[in-house]
This record gives structure tokens, C-alpha cells and sequence, in this order.
């Protein structure tokens, strides 16, 4: 069972390696990526294509909202995750 | 031999590389078909001795720093994940519109230009500036942008024929594979490239992009395969299936981005389709002297000068060989660092393909002559720039739109491609997408762009 903080560790360095030149440490959980990161819709795309590369998780378009927020992110997840 | 692969990139120019390198990124089976000995297409490079020669990048547009967010060069280093030191980018000093009656010179600063259009042409600087306005709140890239001319656009902000001429002169000719004029979206990539953003040139030119990418390429897993043509592109019910190489091996596939050009890429397609895009008109000479003193030493610290000898800027296929009349003429030392010991000057003319074949296919030897024309004409260019004739020529090199038919097998020996562009990159083959000059994002940071979008949208999407 994979804890919500190590979830959140696993996203931070998808994000990380795909922000290259941002500084993802100071991340707040519940403001969203966009506002925080310089990213687009390609980088979700990336985010949703390294889930599936790196962690065999997929991400249907229609839940690519869930992806919003650090804390979004964690919660839809962590069940994935475990499962 | 039969093969299979999921996508076929047709050409190891800088869209095919950026293609391929995102796709082997999330592990897609990828082969790069080129037909040379060596990559980068249109944006290549080769040695004479020991002095290396880059054709086609005079200067890297889009340049902006590294912390300028949601910009296209700093978009394309994040898809490819590459830093934006190892780029080791560095800014023009300036550039210069050279018109008969006025010259204005921009830098990366678009402030600079503004204060140089108001000094000059005081009563359009409003205009200018709602233009500006107008360009920054547009979404060039969005891919259902529907044509229209920009000349039509422009005019609603700009009343001076000869300001609207300045202004389009260098986006026409660093980009434009329509005669005198542009789409309003190709327009706005353009003038967001060059003077909202700007000019810079990698140290070691364009061979440092091509390493970076190979090297990329390389990690991620993606393979090159040289000196095979695509002689077939197969389908089936219309849909893509396979290629042919050399007129005799099969690779099966899934799907095929191809740059090679959308003319030439229908051409190769197995069926006859009612879908004959035009071959365009532009095609270019260029005389490259390498010199003994620097342009800096005769006078010039200008970075890029677009010449034009008339009222207005005759950016079409000329009646004669080349059009001596203007040019775009460049200075690689003046960029902020000079990778050169000697001088290095590049004069581009816009030329006639058709002209320049008949005169190969009459005789080398007056096509020869008719060469060392157009090198004679680049001096004088040059001296009309402002330059001092005091040097020496220490080597120089001169080429033809036959010349670039031949290296990248483009129809017509186009630069900039077909007259008509798939903006979304499709085809009326399923499967089958371009990507490149002729998907229409445009300039080396656009190339890379239209390699890496047309990856995304069409295979690595339809792939979740």
C-alpha cells in the first residue's frame, strides 16, 4: 500500500522531469499545477503519458480534471495506485 | 526484409527528429527513414577543409530567456526535456530593414523597434501599436484558425504602403511560401518569432541542435535509418499500411508522420487521389564568402540586414535567374558570441527554380558562369549594406535552388514548402500525417513544434 504522501513523491517527480526548469518544492497542495508551474496542455498530456509509462496507471480523458491540484491529483490517485 | 514498426518518420530533418524522439519517449517503436548520409534536412551543415558550413539557419528565431513561460522555444525544451543551457543560445546584436528611402533596425527588445517606427513613421504608431495588441492576444497555433490574408489584416492598423512593406519583408522571406503575402496565423508566428521574440544563434550553429537531438534521440531509443528513400507509401481501403524503401524493402507500420513535403509525400501514396496540393514558387541562391577581416572590421555590426533596393518588396518568383534587388544577408559573427577566426557572410536572393534547371541542363560550364554572377552581385549587395571592400576572399561557396532540389528532394526546390499547408497535419489517407515546412508552424523552433504537436495529436493521443 502506497501512503498519500508517496503518491504525492511519485507525482512531484513526474512533474519535476517535465517542469525542468521550474522549482517544484515549493508546490502548495490545493492551488492548481497551472498556477503554480508553467504548464500546458501538452505538459498534462505528459503527466497522463508518463502515469501510464512510468506506474501503468491510465488516465481517461474525461477524468483529466482530477489532475488539477496536487491534492486532486493524490486523492484520485492513491486508489490507482493500490489497486 | 519485412519489419513492422508502430510510426514511420519520413526525413531526419528538425520536425522528424523532434517526432521521433518524443515518441520513443513513451516507448512507440520508431524508424526515421532519411534519404541523405547525414540529418537535418533543410537545416543541415557540411565542411569545406576545415571550415564547417551550415546551410539554411542563418539565425535561430523565437529567441527568448529561460524563464520566459508558455514561450514556443521554451515549450519545445520541455516536451524534448532538454535544458535550455545545452542550447548555448546567444543573442543578435541588431538587425536592419533596409529599404531605398528608410532603414529600421530591431533588436530582441521589441521596445527598440517601437521607438524606431515612431521616430520614423510617427503617424502609424498608434496603429503599430494596436497591431501588437492584436498579434499578442491571437492563438496562432490553433489549428481550426480559418485563412486569411494578412496583408487584408495588417491594413486595418497600418495606412503607410512602405511601413506595411518594412514590416513584412523579413517574415516574408524567413518563412513564407506565398508570394507577397501570408496567412494572418502564419504571419503572427512570424512576427511573434522574430520581433516580439527575436534572433540568436547556437554556438557551433546548427550542428549543435542536430547533436542535441540525436543525442535525445539516442537515450530515448529512437533509430535512423540513411540512405533510404521512400519510394511507396501502401495502403490499403485508405488507410496506411507500409512503406516501401529503395524500391524494394517493406517496413509494415501503424501510422507515418512525414516532413518531406505534403506534394511530395501524395506523390509516393499508391493511389490516385483527387488531392494535388500545389508545389510552391520560392526557391533561393545564396553565396556564402568566408573573408579575411570581420564584418565588424568593414563596418557592419549589424546582425541580419534585409536588403530591398525598391519602393516595395517583390517577394516572388523572378522572371530572371535571381533577383539581385534584395536579399537577406548575414553576419554569424555578429551574434553575441563568434564562434569564427575568419569572416563569415551569407547573401540570400530569392530565385527562379525553373531557370536555374535549364541552365544546369544546358551546360555545367554556364551554369558554373551563371553562379559566379550571383557571387558578384553579393559583393555589391554588400557594399550597398554599407560594408568596406577592403578584403579578401579566403574561400566561397555559392548554391542554387538546384541545389536544394537535390538535398532535399523538395519539388520546385522550395524552402518554405508547398503552396498549400495541412495545418492539423492530416491527409486524406488515415494514418497519414505531415509534419514540417508543410504542416505550416515555421522557422527551426517551429519545425521542432510542428514535429513534436503532430506526435502528440495524432499518435501519442490516440494512443491513451
Amino acid at each position: 500500500m502506497l501512503s498519500n504522501e508517496e503518491v504525492r513523491s511519485k507525482v512531484l517527480d513526474i512533474i519535476a522531469d517535465i517542469a525542468l526548469d521550474d522549482d517544484v518544492t515549493g508546490i502548495k497542495d490545493e492551488v492548481s499545477l497551472r498556477d503554480q508551474l508553467d504548464l500546458d496542455s501538452m505538459d498534462f498530456l505528459d503527466i497522463v503519458m508518463e502515469l501510464k509509462k512510468r506506474h501503468k496507471i491510465e488516465v481517461p480523458q474525461e477524468d483529466y480534471t482530477r489532475l488539477a491540484s496536487m491534492q486532486s491529483c493524490v486523492e484520485y490517485l492513491t486508489p490507482k495506485f493500490n489497486a | 526484409m519485412q519489419k513492422k514498426v508502430d510510426t514511420i518518420i519520413i526525413g531526419a530533418g528538425m520536425s522528424g527528429l523532434a517526432a521521433g524522439i518524443r515518441l520513443s519517449m513513451y516507448n512507440k517503436k520508431v524508424l526515421i527513414i532519411e534519404k541523405h548520409t547525414i540529418t537535418g534536412g533543410l537545416n543541415s551543415y557540411y565542411a569545406r577543409g576545415k571550415r564547417k558550413f551550415d546551410v539554411g539557419l542563418h539565425a535561430l528565431t523565437n529567441f527568448v530567456g529561460p524563464s520566459e513561460r508558455g514561450k514556443p522555444f521554451n515549450k519545445l525544451l520541455k516536451q524534448l526535456r532538454i535544458p535550455y543551457e545545452e542550447f548555448k543560445i546567444h543573442p543578435q546584436n541588431y538587425s536592419m530593414i533596409q529599404f531605398p528611402e528608410k532603414s529600421l533596425k530591431f533588436t530582441n527588445e521589441i521596445e527598440y523597434f517601437i521607438e524606431e517606427i515612431s521616430r520614423q513613421f510617427p503617424a502609424e504608431i498608434d496603429g503599430f501599436m494596436s497591431l501588437i495588441n492584436h498579434i499578442k492576444n491571437f492563438n496562432e497555433v490553433d489549428l481550426s484558425n480559418e485563412t486569411v490574408m494578412a496583408k487584408d489584416v495588417v491594413a486595418n492598423f497600418i495606412k503607410n504602403k512602405s511601413l506595411i512593406e518594412m514590416i513584412f519583408c523579413p517574415l516574408l522571406i524567413y518563412g513564407s511560401a506565398w508570394e507577397n503575402d501570408m496567412d494572418f496565423s502564419q504571419f503572427v508566428i512570424m512576427f511573434k518569432s522574430i520581433f516580439l521574440e527575436g534572433f540568436g544563434r547556437p554556438e557551433g550553429g546548427v550542428r549543435t541542435i542536430i547533436d542535441l537531438l540525436l543525442k535525445r534521440l539516442e537515450v530515448c531509443g529512437g533509430e535512423i535509418q540513411f540512405k533510404s528513400e521512400i519510394t511507396r507509401i501502401i495502403t490499403n481501403n485508405g488507410k496506411v499500411t507500409a512503406v516501401e524503401i529503395n524500391g524494394k524493402d517493406i517496413i509494415e507500420c501503424d501510422s507515418i508522420l512525414s516532413s518531406m513535403g505534403l506534394p511530395e509525400t501524395m506523390s509516393v501514396v499508391d493511389q490516385d487521389l483527387e488531392y494535388s496540393p500545389r508545389v510552391g514558387n520560392l526557391s533561393f541562391t545564396e553565396s556564402i564568402l568566408i573573408t579575411d577581416k570581420k564584418p565588424r572590421d568593414l563596418g557592419i555590426d549589424a546582425t541580419i540586414i534585409f536588403y530591398n533596393n525598391r519602393p516595395e518588396y517583390h517577394y516572388l518568383k523572378p522572371q530572371t535567374l535571381f533577383d539581385s534587388e534584395s536579399a537577406v544577408v548575414c553576419f554569424p559573427n555578429n551574434f553575441l558570441h563568434d564562434d569564427f577566426d575568419e569572416g563569415v557572410l551569407r547573401v540570400t536572393n530569392i530565385a527562379n527554380f525553373d531557370l536555374w534547371n535549364q541552365e544546369l541542363l544546358l551546360s555545367r560550364e554556364s551554369y558554373q558562369e551563371k553562379k559566379l554572377d550571383v557571387y558578384n552581385q553579393s559583393l555589391a549587395i554588400l557594399k550597398k549594406c554599407g560594408m568596406s571592400s577592403e578584403f579578401s576572399v579566403n574561400f566561397k561557396d555559392i548554391f542554387t535552388p538546384t541545389t536544394i532540389k537535390r538535398y532535399t528532394n523538395h519539388f520546385g526546390g522550395t524552402v518554405y514548402g508547398s503552396i498549400d499547408k495541412s495545418r492539423n497535419g492530416s491527409t486524406p489517407i488515415s494514418g497519414l500525417y505531415i509534419c514540417g515546412t508543410d504542416q505550416g508552424f515555421l522557422g527551426i523552433v517551429g519545425s521542432m513544434l510542428s514535429g513534436i504537436s503532430m506526435a502528440n495529436l495524432h499518435v501519442l493521443q490516440g494512443s491513451l
